[in-house]
């Protein structure tokens, strides 16, 4: 706010204040033998323009009192910033100290705990549900099990790897998932080939002259990613071909799209959103969802 | 009314045209203590209740208040009740019941809660007693007023207001004690560790006594209680009502004591003690006024005075309007029948409802993100939140079920154990075989207590799959 705003608000307070102090007061006798009416008529029934009884006045001498004590103690005239030095930011981080305080021996307990561990305690796994499904649920569903495009977390099948540490930097840092669009470099003959060799390495697809066509093509293309033997690589985010699970469904055409187009897989980073003690519930609550290995 | 034409008129129009005050000053009301009947039945019965009041907050149940309306945590606990916001009906149909029951007893016998129960009628008393106690009589408060201040009445002024203070600051505690426990907040308040909402509250509440029962008094009544102006609504010729006899009373006349009633003279000998002992101030011989809230304290002085005069008591008395004017007085009749009708019928649908309260609750919210999903052996799921409810005070174990569906599955933790008290968030898959359902179908999840198979609730949601094959 600029001085001159600031100074223009300041008058204009103080010159309400004044006038409602000045017009309360100013109204508060009538001449003794005057049948002063304010002029209103309504169907004939006049109203005697009578001063308010003292129980009112006092009531608004109050709020004008209430109104002065308030602009000295809190912000409120232009950009004076109140005695009492009170602020948003200021109120919203004693209330995330106090949480902090609250929240502190329960995080403690499970701070030193091997995540194995914390996977199996009951009171955190609660815990890590709720951080979940607050902050996870919108993608992978409240039940964990996924939505086309975004991964199962029950299934045990892991794109970037699931060990403790491998999940911890998931959450921790994001990821991106990135297949490159091939469909310049196969032409549509190649891309159905590919799909087809491609299905044929889960045994979604029975073998045929098309995926015999499209073996050469994913040797020499997609195994630098997902390998010779289609099973993937967890360092580059690359799912594996042979499991019959489909991030983005099995079907010949969505294989062929994925090819044709590439796809985008985005995990978002929540290091900066959950501090080390949530990440720490969340990653137990994510490896507890998979079935035992 | 009776015969109006006998009360003299008296004009109070002023002798010249002044400074007019526009609003009417308070004329301070000493009122003269009186023994009798009614005084006693008010004791009986108002000594028991502020007990109570003051009490009931000391009680335990179970490691906890008995009584204690928990507002943070939105659960009022009445000894083994539990109340949560879902039985906020119950408490609209309490205070209906409530209300049904004051209109009942005023169209039986006028403003007796007035006069007997009213909070501010109760706590007047107890600052009047306090009254009585520092400052003396009646007239012994009078001479004081008018008089200089002197130590004397500094002393007794003081020891006055501290005693109202002491009394106020004993009510607004207990009063935030039924919302914040009790015992730990009389240790908390002297000590300055209570919060700033208990410590403004007892404040609020320590100050509002103060000021209706000692300062506002029947200010509050007239003017403020909406009840003392709609009462005319529910009173007929047949309610009973704190009356004077005018036929029996009129003329009005002293007399000396002992001496047979002058020739043309009525009962009333003009004493003006029920005048006195109004709590109010009016003058029930102008028949009923709106001020009187029918605390009968008027017919015991009245009573108290025929005994010495040696005449019969009720001067003053209950009676109808039809009793006064010779009419038969009929107390049992249709308004009030129906009234009673009405508020037994209330209370016993109340009390059905309460005993009949379910302790297990069940939502169910289906996932927004998405529609449906395809398992990988191609049949589809529909993803919910289940929040399920344990109202009771012991921790249960539940089953909980889906149906609606042919061949439905429900996955998930379906016999979790709830706290008493818990709402559990439960994430739960639905699967259904593929084909099973084109488009949508309404579904019903339901909850139930495994030790107790009455306690069930149900929730409906609806399954969604895709239209095609």
């Amino acid at each position: 706010m600029s001085s001159s705003w600031s100074i223009y608000i300041i008058v204009l307070t103080a010159v309400m204040i004044v006038g409602s102090f000045l017009l309360l007061f100013g109204n508060r006798t009538r001449p003794a033998d005057s049948e002063a009416k304010t002029g209103h008529v309504y169907d004939g029934i006049e109203e005697y323009d009578n001063p308010l009884p003292a129980w009112w006045l006092y009531l608004f001498v109050i709020t004008l009192v209430f109104a002065i004590g308030y602009l000295i103690a809190y912000p409120g005239l232009g950009s004076f910033p109140g005695m009492l030095g009170w602020s948003q930011t200021g109120q919203w981080q004693a209330e995330v100290d106090v949480a902090k305080a609250r929240y502190e021996p329960v995080f403690a307990k499970y701070r030193e705990m091997p995540v194995e561990q914390v996977a199996k305690d009951p009171e955190a796994l609660r815990m890590g549900q709720r951080i979940f499904a607050n902050n996870c649920a919108q993608c992978h569903g409240s039940d964990a099990g996924g939505a086309r495009g975004f991964p199962n977390l029950r299934d045990g099948d892991w794109i970037w790897g699931g060990s403790a540490d491998a999940v911890r930097t998931t959450l921790l840092h994001g990821r991106q998932g990135a297949m490159p669009p091939l469909g310049q470099v196969l032409g549509e003959d190649g891309i159905t080939n590919a799909a087809h060799y491609a299905l044929t390495l889960s045994g979604t697809l029975p073998a045929g002259a098309e995926s015999a066509a499209g073996e050469a093509a994913f040797k020499s293309i997609c195994a630098s990613c997902h390998g010779a033997d289609g099973k993937g690589n967890q360092m580059l985010g690359a799912p594996n071909l042979t499991d019959d699970i489909w991030l983005y469904g099995k079907e010949l055409e969505t294989v062929k799209h994925g090819i044709r187009n590439g796809r985008m897989g985005q995990m978002p980073a929540f290091g900066g959103q959950l501090d080390a003690d949530k990440i720490h519930l969340l990653t137990a609550y994510v490896l507890s969802l998979s079935p035992a290995r | 009314m009776s015969e109006p034409e006998r009360i003299p008129v008296h004009s109070f129009a002023p002798a010249e045209v002044g400074e007019i005050d526009l609003y009417q000053k308070r004329e301070r009301i000493y009122t003269r203590t009186v023994e009798g009947f009614f005084q006693r039945l008010r004791l009986y019965t108002g000594w028991p209740l502020l007990l109570g009041y003051f009490c009931v907050p000391w009680l335990q149940w179970d490691e906890r208040q008995a009584v204690w309306f928990d507002l943070p945590a939105r659960k009022f606990h009445i000894l083994g009740l539990t109340f949560w916001p879902q039985d906020f009906p119950l408490l609209a149909w309490l205070l209906i019941i409530a209300a049904f029951a004051l209109f009942t007893v005023t169209v039986f016998a006028g403003r007796v809660w007035c006069g007997y129960t009213c909070p501010q009628t109760v706590w007047t008393s107890i600052f009047m007693w306090a009254e009585q106690v520092t400052e003396g009589t009646r007239n012994q408060r009078m001479r004081l007023d008018q008089g200089p201040w002197t130590a004397n009445k500094i002393l007794r002024k003081s020891a006055k207001h501290g005693l109202w203070f002491g009394v106020a600051a004993a009510t607004g505690i207990t009063f935030v004690g039924y919302f914040s426990p009790v015992r730990d907040l009389v240790v908390a308040l002297p000590t300055l560790q209570a919060n700033l909402w208990e410590v403004s509250w007892s404040l609020f509440f320590t100050l509002a006594t103060y000021i209706n029962a000692g300062w506002l008094r029947e200010q509050v009544c007239m003017y403020m209680c909406p009840y003392a102006r709609f009462q005319s609504v529910m009173f007929d010729q047949n309610t009973l009502i704190v009356s004077y006899d005018s036929k029996r009373g009129e003329p009005r006349g002293s007399r000396k004591h002992g001496e047979a009633a002058r020739e043309g003279l009525g009962d009333c000998v003009d004493c003006q003690l029920c005048v006195q002992v109004c709590p109010t101030g009016i003058d029930i011989r102008n028949g009923l006024q709106y001020q009187c809230i029918g605390c009968a304290l008027c017919v015991d002085a009245c009573d108290s005075v025929m005994d010495r005069m040696g005449y019969a008591r009720g001067l003053v008395r209950y009676t109808t309007e039809n009793a006064l004017l010779g009419k038969p007085s009929r107390l049992m009749r249709p308004r009030l029948v129906g009234y009673s009708a009405a508020v037994m019928l209330m209370i016993g649908l109340f009390v059905t409802v309460l005993l009949s309260r379910v302790t297990v609750g069940i939502e169910a919210l289906r996932e927004r993100g998405q529609l449906y999903r395809e398992s990988a052996d191609g049949s589809i799921e529909n993803v919910y939140t289940l929040k399920l409810r344990n109202m009771s005070q012991s921790a249960q174990r539940v089953r909980v079920g889906v149906a609606g569906i042919e061949g439905m599955e429900l996955l998930g933790d379906t016999a979790p154990r709830l706290e008493p008290g818990e709402v559990l968030a439960l994430p739960v898959t639905v699967r259904v075989a593929r084909g099973n359902v084109k488009g949508g179908k309404d579904i019903v999840f339901d909850i139930v207590a495994q030790d107790d198979p009455g306690e069930r609730s149900s929730a409906e949601s609806r399954f969604l799959a895709p239209t095609g094959p």
